[in-house]
């Protein structure tokens, strides 16, 4: 079974975001790029799948400029066996989702996984819009997911809960946890990670139909008003009077 | 011409969240022209209608099939396309949850549109296309950026827009679309939901607990004092990693983002990730007995103390007030 993984390049989650002088640019200065979170789960899931089923093959796939390739390194040191970079600007999710296609039409991918969203844009659109461009199944957020044969069954949250879906390959999955633990290279993966191969093409034409202008930054929230714990009804009257909320 | 909004409803009725997409497409409608069309798919009771009228629809189309009571993604997808088709809407408008991300994804692959999401306001025309305002980086940021294109599908965030009310209510137009065998080949063979219980990404006021509340068997206190103010129920990542508490509460960076009018953390240190869930809120108290959280610099109203004394006492105080 061949696994392709899509992974995004992100800041890390604990990073406080800050944006050039002008607004026009995200600040990288001190910003550690990583592998999505959510990318992250469905990259650890497939390289549990591989080493379940025999013969199987993971393929980390990134949209992005040279700049990524350290992240796909780290992909590849968590045990995808090669990887293949799309030298674009990730524009806008059409266009990611355009590349990606482009590839597994030029592959033959049985199970395609990523994150359910990415965490800097947050569309949760691109596993969508792949599975429409492919006419297959999509499914998305997944939290479990086995493969028996061609027969898959996955656990999809919904809101208030979760079901329990079975469907076939060829799957698009949109992941999340707890689908696997999250893996941390080892010194051996690291080490065969520089000589895995890293195949990198060059995208084919699409326009982003989203173009992104400038960004701000949300306003402040005033000093927080510390209530007496001897009195927490002053916090009722407050979230009543002052606040208004309830 | 004209916009379609896509209602997802909860037993049976419209969620509070597609009343403001309808809002929503009432707003670009008034800005593109033609109808601003409200479509619920699967079962609908009888006064869904008063309130998507209300809500800015000019026409409400319902068809009844209950295999969309399912919420499966490919038949949601086709039959939104089949609605757009029908009814020449270049505008098509969802509230963003779980299902619409991927329905919106496909629908604008289906009918050709560029896609917009996250949105936090209503655009402005701008040319050929709009102007938004869209929430990025997990509520740590908002972008202003250009969407072009003839057509256009927009997905809002929770609290985008207020819902106007005041329209005429609408008798619902029965329709019909087909569901194709390639659109069902995923089978739900088990739903497992908590009944009765307020939708999180939906509610107004959220209760959440963390690794301060030091056990599952400690979350009557967090469910009593949601009781007590109508509220979802929510906790920190480390609590449904542990198990205490099942995933679909998590809320943060890696769960369910919340944007409600009140959110109360109970024994939330306040990781970034954490914040990252809940900085739409519009008010936020916290309870914690460490006077240095992180969460009281992201929050209105504090409380330092130890939790087991604090939210009996707040339980009590709210019923009193009531």
């Amino acid at each position: 079974m061949n696994i392709l993984v899509c992974i995004s390049h992100v800041p890390d989650t604990t990073t406080k975001i800050k944006f050039s002088p002008d607004n026009k640019e995200l600040d990288k200065q001190g910003v550690q790029f990583v592998i999505g979170p959510y990318d992250d789960f469905a990259l650890a899931r497939a390289v549990e799948l591989k080493e379940q089923i025999p013969g199987s093959k993971v393929t980390a796939l990134n949209v992005g400029k040279a700049e990524t390739e350290p992240t796909i390194r780290k992909a590849l040191a968590i045990g995808a066996d090669d990887a293949i970079r799309v030298n674009a600007h990730p524009g806008d999710s059409l266009f990611v989702a355009t590349q990606i296609h482009e590839v597994i039409k030029n592959g033959e991918y049985d199970l395609v996984m990523m994150g359910r969203e990415t965490s800097d844009y947050n569309t949760g659109a691109v596993h969508g819009m792949v599975a429409e461009m492919l006419g297959w199944p999509g499914l998305s957020p997944v939290m479990k997911l086995e493969i028996n044969g061609s027969s898959v069954s996955l656990q999809r949250e919904i809101e208030g809960g979760h079901e329990d879906i079975e469907t076939q390959l060829p799957l698009v999955a949109g992941c999340q946890e707890p689908i696997a633990e999250w893996k941390i290279p080892n010194m051996r993966g690291i080490m065969s990670a520089r000589t895995k191969p890293l195949e990198v093409r060059e995208p084919v034409p699409s326009d982003a139909k989203v173009k992104s202008g400038s960004y701000e930054l949300p306003s402040e929230r005033s000093e927080c008003r510390m209530i007496d714990p001897e009195n927490v009804g002053e916090l009722v009257d407050l979230l009543k009077s002052e606040a208004k909320v309830i | 011409m004209g916009v379609l909004v896509f209602v997802e409803t909860e037993n049976g009725a419209p969620k509070g969240s597609a009343l403001e997409a309808v809002s929503f497409g009432k707003a670009i409608a008034d800005m593109v022209g033609g109808e601003n069309v409200a479509l619920v798919l699967g079962s609908m009771d009888g006064s869904g209608g008063d309130s998507l009228g209300s809500a800015g629809a000019d026409k409400v189309l319902h068809d009844p099939n209950q295999e969309y009571d399912k919420g499966l993604i490919a038949p949601t997808s086709s039959a939104i396309s089949q609605a757009v088709e029908a009814s020449g809407a270049d505008h098509v408008v969802f509230s963003k949850s779980s299902l619409s991300d991927s329905v919106a994804a496909r629908v604008s692959i289906k009918i050709g549109a560029s896609l917009a999401t996250n949105l936090v306001s209503v655009p402005q025309k701008a040319g050929d296309g709009f102007q938004v305002r869209r929430s990025i980086f997990t509520g740590k940021a908002i972008e202003n950026a250009e969407v072009s294109g003839d057509k256009v599908v927009f997905s809002i965030k929770k609290g985008a827009v207020e819902v106007q009310g005041g329209g005429g209510a609408q008798n619902p137009e029965t329709v019909s679309y087909s569901i194709s065998d390639s659109d069902l080949k995923a089978n739900i063979i088990g739903s497992h939901k908590a009944e009765g219980d307020v939708l999180l990404p939906e509610a107004d006021i959220v209760v959440s607990g963390g690794r301060g509340m030091k056990g599952p068997e400690n979350w009557g206190m967090i469910e009593d004092l949601a009781k007590s103010l109508g509220a979802a129920t929510g906790c920190s990542k480390p609590v449904s990693d542990m198990g205490w508490r099942p995933h679909h509460e998590h809320v943060g960076q890696t769960g369910v983002k919340v944007g409600p009018n009140l959110y109360v953390a109970v024994g939330i240190s306040g990781a970034i990730q954490h914040l990252a869930g809940v900085n739409s809120s519009k008010v936020i108290v916290v309870i914690n007995k460490d006077p240095e959280a992180p969460f009281f610099k992201a929050a209105d109203y504090g409380v330092v103390g130890d939790a087991f004394e604090i939210v009996p006492k707040f339980t009590e105080a709210l019923k009193g007030a009531n």
